[in-house]
């Protein structure tokens, strides 16, 4: 390792409570996958935030590009027949 | 607090007590085997569904009567498809391949809904299956939302999030028939005639026969009984039915202010078995097109990995 070089970056998850998704709580450096695990669990749990704990080297993460969006997703937004509210129906059936 | 060192009846009392603490189970929890082939049998059985389903309301994709029409029906297939990924996915995490889970369809080892084994005859059809069918599924998947293990509970949230969209525009479609000329009325009804039945069935044998319901209910991975949801099913659906002034074919169908339900009569578990056995209309067409559909997709497959193989190859000249 280069003197001053930091040491690899990951993205650390975090499942709150039993039955939730993991949820990205933000990054830490480590050498190894167990010890992001650890440092993992000192940074971000330090008043139990979690009960499980997922850490991913960030270079592996494949990520859409923000300033793209307009055209990465621009199918979704033509079709409002996609959601439940586009269809209106009279008032006493109107609760499916 | 260690699973490593505990015995079996400790790791099966800490098991028990979590879900009746109402905890989730998730996929690195240590569980009995016959709770995770229980799980797989019906995650993988409700996959096949979604991807199944796919095929009798495809049929009418090119002759929907309106460009709207098509539209609508696209996307709702579309979100079937979609629903079978995440069903398929949370399969996944007990450590069975997708490889397995379709072969096992393939080969018949593996059930599906028997409902889509009926033929879509006429457009009314699509709007029987998004009304009933789709209204069916709805019932039983928000009471799953419930079910012990955490992946396909939140499995079921995102579904359940997409389904509303999926019966209102069937009962749209049932409804714009039932208001129109008398001929379309009449089509409206023979739909409802024809799909009735098999959708209380989708609902399964009653309690009394149902052979893995107890277990399932100890585990929490049913949450209510089949004869429950399907109560729950037609207190819903006759109000909607009456409301678009068609006739539910039960002669016996009567509220019961007694009870606060309606009665109900008897379903012929007979036709209902002889399709599960794999002998309903559409039975064998269905397993044939998935497996086409799989095979003549191939050439796709082999073309992304042409692709990927020459970028790499490009790749690698361009480094040296
Ligand atoms: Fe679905
Ligand atoms: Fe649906």
């Amino acid at each position: 390792m280069v003197p001053g070089q930091h040491m690899p970056l990951f993205e650390v998850f975090i499942r709150s409570r039993r039955g939730l998704d993991h949820k990205h709580v933000g990054s830490l450096h480590a050498e190894t996958h167990q010890q992001a695990l650890e440092y993992a669990r000192d940074c971000y749990t330090r008043r139990s935030e979690g009960v499980s704990i997922w850490v991913v080297r960030s270079g592996d993460i494949v990520a859409s590009q923000e300033e793209d969006a307009g055209e990465f997703f621009d199918p979704m937004d033509d079709k409002p027949y996609r959601h439940a509210t586009h269809y209106r129906l009279p008032p006493e059936v109107d609760n499916m | 607090m260690n699973d490593s060192n505990a015995s079996p009846e400790e790791l099966l009392r800490r098991f028990q007590a979590r879900i009746d603490a109402e905890q989730r189970i998730e996929p690195k929890d240590w569980m009995p085997e016959a709770y995770r082939r229980t799980l797989v049998r019906q995650i993988s059985q409700h996959a096949h569904s979604e991807v199944i389903g796919m095929q009798p309301e495809g049929n009418w994709i090119l002759r929907a009567p309106s460009l709207r029409r098509k539209a609508v029906l696209l996307a709702k297939v579309q979100d079937e498809g979609g629903h079978g990924l995440y069903l398929y996915s949370a399969t996944e995490t007990l450590g069975v391949s997708r490889e397995e889970l379709v072969e096992a369809l393939h080969e018949g080892r593996a059930k599906y809904a028997s409902i889509f084994n009926y033929p879509t005859l006429t457009w009314a059809d699509i709007g029987a299956i998004g009304w009933l069918v789709d209204g069916a599924a709805i019932v039983n998947q928000i009471s799953l939302q419930r079910t012990s293990y955490g992946p396909y509970a939140r499995g079921m949230v995102r579904i359940c999030k997409e389904e509303s969209f999926h019966q209102r525009q069937g009962y749209e479609v049932i409804l714009t028939l039932a208001r129109g000329s008398a001929e379309q009325k009449a089509m409206a009804q023979d739909a409802l005639d024809r799909w009735w039945w098999p959708s209380l069935m989708m609902f399964g044998p009653h309690d009394a026969e149902s052979a893995h319901s107890a277990q399932s209910m100890t585990w929490k991975i049913k949450r209510q009984s089949n004869d429950e949801l399907r109560q729950k099913f037609v207190d819903q659906t006759v109000p909607q039915a009456e409301f678009a002034g068609l006739v539910i074919p039960d002669p016996q169908l009567l509220w019961n202010a007694e009870r606060g339900h309606y009665d109900f009569g008897p379903i012929d578990w007979e036709e209902f078995n002889r399709v599960v056995a794999g002998n309903g209309m559409c039975n064998r067409d269905r397993i044939a097109h998935h497996r086409r559909a799989h095979e003549e997709g191939e050439w796709v497959r082999e073309a992304v990995r042409a692709h990927e193989e020459r970028k790499r190859e490009r790749a690698a000249q361009d480094a040296a």
